[in-house]
């Protein structure tokens, strides 16, 4: 089974984080989750292995509940 | 006092008055079905072929109108077949394998169902519901002619039911007065709204969906569309949230409108509410004449079990789906082809009692396998949530340009019968490198046998069928025969035999049931393993 690759990835997250926010600048409401709905979809088949994609959810439902 | 719920189609079984209403003590019959629909009829049918003396009661006295489940599946058909009824169906339905998928005013993709070769049955046919059953009861009535002893009821209405330990007593009504009949066995095969699990208080639980659908069956006058399966999300001519379109025999249509929960039903049954609906979608040259319209609501549910002691449930009374998928009367068929020969077993003395239960443990299990099937697809054409819809515009979106996403567009997923996995008349799977496909639970698959198909050589019997292996004529275990068909590879021209049931193996020995499916499979005839599979797929282990 493959892990869901938690430590560093991305070569220059400044840039990165940079581009994911002005992606979303012109968005209003409708248009930001629709944009993050492709987002996921493209990302999520680009990746395909599903114990990495449960992974993903699983984590990103905890980081969720910590927050609360 | 037995008023009409509905207009016929097809007067097929009028009222007549029977000897038992003259008789002074109740008269038992075998098997009583409740309900002359599909699945009553294709029951009454199954069990007479065997002999077995069945009585049919249905309140009508005919089928009623209206296209109504449409989409005939592949193992349906097969099962039509065995009863020999299939080709009636397969002459009048239509074949399609081009589907579009529309959102708003663009078509995002189309597909091509590519069906596999060496079935003699397709993927599916579409036919308006009455022709289906027209076509079981005449294959009734020529049963009848050749001393099947079947009785066909109509306007009679059952009442109330006393469920004894070994048999059920009826009251019933006839447009001549009540009567008593008594049933060793009843099956209730009286629909969604199944008056017979209301009076034995039995549960129906699961999920319902607000929303109704608009169904408008329509003959064209001036134009034909072509024979394709057209289905718009959010269409730009507002008709609906979701529309289907569908072809029919008899230059008829069959169009679904998505039109919301809360609808004034008379008002929107309304002809010229109807037409508006139309004209916008067909646009203002099209003309048209209806030919019937319903408004329909849908469930997924199921009985919690679907044998009650004497008392057995099928089709829709057991198992309710949303329409999406076909695997309402599809799923219907598959519970008539499990229970028929289980029930005549039983009642010929052949196989303990218990085998019943494996009926509710494989049909159930098929039950919540359309469940999930259906809901899935419901979910995705009717989204129940905000975010929901976002996800479900987003894959519309991407798959107009994006092949990745058009696997995740959901309007329905093709009705196939499921694979018993894991369930209690299964053997072992002794064929090593045998297909997938083929693991005992599974249905058979067709394939082309010298020239005829593999499924018409099977009929309704226990098979031994075994492939460049030995095995004698026939095999009795316990007062059960099993017939062998041999085949070889010069019975395999196609090459296709081998692929569906051999793969990597160079021989192999099947048992298969006389539903078809397969028991346990073996690389050379072991008898002592194929005794105790017999045994095993009667319940008597």
């Amino acid at each position: 089974m493959a892990d869901l690759i938690t430590r560093p990835n991305i070569p220059d997250p400044d840039r990165f984080y940079a581009d994911l926010i002005k992606a979303y600048e012109a968005l209003d409401e409708d248009a930001i989750s629709s944009f993050s709905a492709r987002l996921i979809l493209l990302l999520t088949n680009h990746i395909g292995d599903p114990d990495v994609i449960s992974q993903a959810v699983e984590e990103a439902a905890r980081t969720h509940l910590v927050e609360e | 006092m037995l008023q009409d719920r509905y207009s016929l189609a097809f007067r097929l079984y009028p009222y007549e008055r029977s000897s038992d209403q003259d008789s002074a003590t109740p008269v038992r019959h075998p098997v009583v079905i409740m309900g002359g629909g599909p699945i009553g009829v294709a029951t009454a049918l199954d069990l007479g072929l065997q002999g077995i003396p069945v009585v049919v009661l249905d309140d009508h006295e005919g089928i009623g109108m209206g296209s109504r489940a449409i989409c005939f599946a592949k193992r349906t058909l097969e099962i039509a077949d065995r009863y020999g009824c299939g080709q009636p169906m397969l002459d009048k339905g239509v074949v399609w394998n081009l589907g579009k998928v529309f959102h708003d005013d663009r078509k995002i993709f189309e597909f091509n169902l590519l069906p596999e070769e060496g079935h003699k049955y397709p993927a599916f046919i579409n036919l308006q519901q009455p022709y289906f059953e027209k076509f079981i009861v005449d294959r009734v009535r020529e049963a009848q002619a050749a001393g099947a002893p079947i009785e066909l009821r109509g306007k009679n209405r059952v009442d109330a039911v006393q469920v004894h330990d070994d048999h059920v007593t009826l009251e019933i009504t006839t447009p001549e007065g009540p009567y008593t009949l008594e049933a060793d066995w009843l099956i209730g095969a009286d629909g969604a709204a199944s008056p017979l699990r209301g009076m034995m208080g039995l549960n129906f639980e699961g999920r319902v969906f607000k929303d109704s659908f608009l169904i408008a069956d329509i003959r064209m006058l001036n134009t034909q569309f072509p024979t394709e399966r057209w289905f718009w999300f959010e269409p730009h001519f507002k008709s609906g949230a979701s529309t289907l379109l569908h072809k029919q025999p008899d230059d008829t249509w069959r169009i679904d409108f998505q039109i919301g929960w809360d609808v004034d039903r008379k008002e929107e049954l309304k002809e010229e509410n109807i037409r508006r609906r139309l004209d916008a979608m067909l646009g203002p040259d099209v003309e048209y004449e209806m030919v019937w319209s319903s408004i329909y609501t849908f469930q997924c549910k199921r009985m919690d079990q679907f044998r009650h002691g004497r008392v057995i449930f099928a089709g829709d009374a057991a198992h309710q789906v949303s329409p999406f998928g076909a695997r309402g009367a599809n799923s219907g068929l598959q519970d008539v082809d499990n229970l028929g020969w289980k029930l005549g077993m039983v009642i010929k003395g052949q196989a303990p009692d218990r085998l019943l239960d494996s009926y509710h443990e494989e049909r159930a299990y098929g039950a919540d396998e359309n469940i999930l099937n259906s809901t899935r697809a419901t979910d995705f054409i009717t989204p129940k949530t905000a975010i929901s819809h976002v996800f479900r515009n987003a894959v519309l979106d991407l798959a107009e340009r994006h092949a990745f996403a058009r696997p995740l567009v959901n309007s329905g997923r093709l009705s196939v019968p499921c694979t018993y996995d894991g369930l209690s008349l299964n053997s072992e799977d002794a064929l090593t490198g045998g297909p997938a496909r083929t693991r005992p639970g599974s249905p058979c698959p067709d394939a082309p046998v010298a020239d005829s198909y593999l499924l018409s050589q099977l009929g309704g019997d226990f098979i031994v069928l075994t492939f460049d292996a030995d095995a004698p004529d026939t095999l009795t275990e316990d007062g059960i025969t099993a017939r062998r068909l041999g085949l070889s590879a010069l019975d395999d021209a196609t090459g296709v035999l081998a692929e569906r049931y051999l793969g990597q193996a160079t021989s192999a020995v099947y048992l298969i049931r006389p539903d078809q499916h397969v028991a346990g499979r073996w690389d050379r005839y072991d008898e002592s393993a194929i005794r105790a599979a017999l045994r095993k797929a009667c319940a008597k282990e």
